[in-house]
């Protein structure tokens, strides 16, 4: 498909292009594709410059007849580079802001986020009694933040552009969540609530939805950070793959600016993304603490 | 035409059909925000945190479409 074929500028380019093609062993548009789009995939090797590592894989485990591969693949590579990190860097931020009651430079940094979580996600939405889970808030966003930046780096994929590690953090969330609303309002009140509040036959109708309404929360956070991690890059690959289709020069600095510019708006994606999953998870605690505090204040004043 | 070809013209409309109802829902939130805090300096604040889990809570939506298309596309 020789695009701009008729101008004669090209014509010189192709002639390099030909004998580059010539040279390295011919790849199609398709075989490309491919190439690039095992970039997106999870995968049993380690990318590095100029080459690739093998990662170890153990003999799958039979579990009552489920296949159960828990060798490490890239996604899982990462998840644990990325945790290392986050261990490494804020046990030193932590040791930096004990020592002294002014925090300057990286402790800094992470105070300015923590605090940002707790006063304008924690606080708002789930109220004094949400404090108790700013910790697994806090370890959400930082995780979830370090996850999506490691795919932005060279060689690097971001793991939370796989289904099953979102769906894992889903499950995880979906967990908190019935957990902080048995915890406050007890386990009476929070059947209850299944209930909706309407009269017994309706009941049929009514517990069905709401037990469907607990599921769609956690399964809309994990598919919404899944598309936009792999969407990011899905048009990225896409903008490189017109090079490929074109089969000209011409194309490519028009394609690399634009991918510049979609790595700037991924890189605030990436930030977006993890803010909006912490939110999300508080916003539906926030729910049952919420309902748990109003059904306290009911009883007391039923009580005066 | 195979009928491969169907699969990706399908997935191609969806995507396209997609964005236009996701970009009406948030545009139009977004004009609303802006208007919002344009009247109102003091709440922009509150206004533009609960813009963004609208605006998160539709992407959702959106992306279920776009999985589908992503599915038609690669399967």
């Amino acid at each position: 498909m020789a695009f701009f074929s008729n101008q004669q500028a090209t014509e010189q380019i192709k002639q390099v292009a030909d004998t580059l093609n010539a040279t390295s062993h011919e790849l199609s548009s398709k075989e490309i594709f491919t190439h690039l789009f095992d970039h997106l995939k999870d995968g049993s090797e380690l990318e590095i410059p100029f080459g690739h590592i093998e990662l170890p894989h153990f003999t799958p485990i039979n579990f009552y007849g489920l296949t159960i591969d828990l060798s490490i693949t890239k996604h899982v590579a990462f998840i644990l580079f990325s945790s290392l990190l986050l261990i490494i860097s804020l046990s030193i931020a932590a040791r930096k802001n004990s020592k002294s009651k002014a925090p300057t430079g990286f402790g800094n940094l992470i105070e300015v986020l923590i605090i940002y979580i707790r006063d304008e996600i924690v606080l708002p939405n789930m109220g004094k009694s949400g404090l108790q889970y700013l910790p697994y808030l806090l370890t959400t966003f930082f995780f979830i933040l370090v996850m999506n930046l490691f795919g932005l780096i060279p060689y690097g994929a971001s793991s939370t552009g796989n289904i099953s590690v979102t769906a894992g953090l889903a499950i995880i969330a979906f967990i908190m969540i019935q957990y902080s609303a048995i915890k406050s309002q007890g386990i009476k009140h929070y059947l209850a609530h299944l209930t909706g509040g309407v009269q017994v036959w309706l009941w049929p109708i009514m517990i069905p939805i709401e037990i469907i309404g607990l599921f769609t929360k956690p399964f809309a956070l994990c598919i919404r950070l899944f598309a936009n991690m792999t969407g990011g890059h899905l048009v990225i690959l896409s903008l490189i793959g017109l090079i490929f289709i074109f089969k000209t020069y011409i194309v490519a600095p028009i394609s690399v600016l634009f991918v510049v510019g979609i790595n700037l708006l991924e890189l605030f994606v990436a930030v977006l993304q993890a803010y909006v999953f912490t939110m999300l998870t508080a916003l539906f605690m926030g729910f049952g603490i919420q309902a748990g505090e109003n059904a306290h204040h009911e009883k007391e004043s039923h009580n005066h | 035409m195979e009928p491969n070809a169907f699969a990706y013209l399908a997935g191609g409309l969806g995507a396209g059909l997609t964005i236009i109802g996701a970009g009406l829902g948030i545009g139009k939130l977004a004009a609303a925000t802006m208007e919002a805090s344009g009247r109102q300096p003091e709440v922009a604040g509150a206004v533009r945190t609960s813009m963004i889990i609208a605006a998160a809570l539709i992407e959702g939506a959106t992306f279920f479409a776009l999985v589908i298309c992503i599915l038609l596309a690669t399967k």
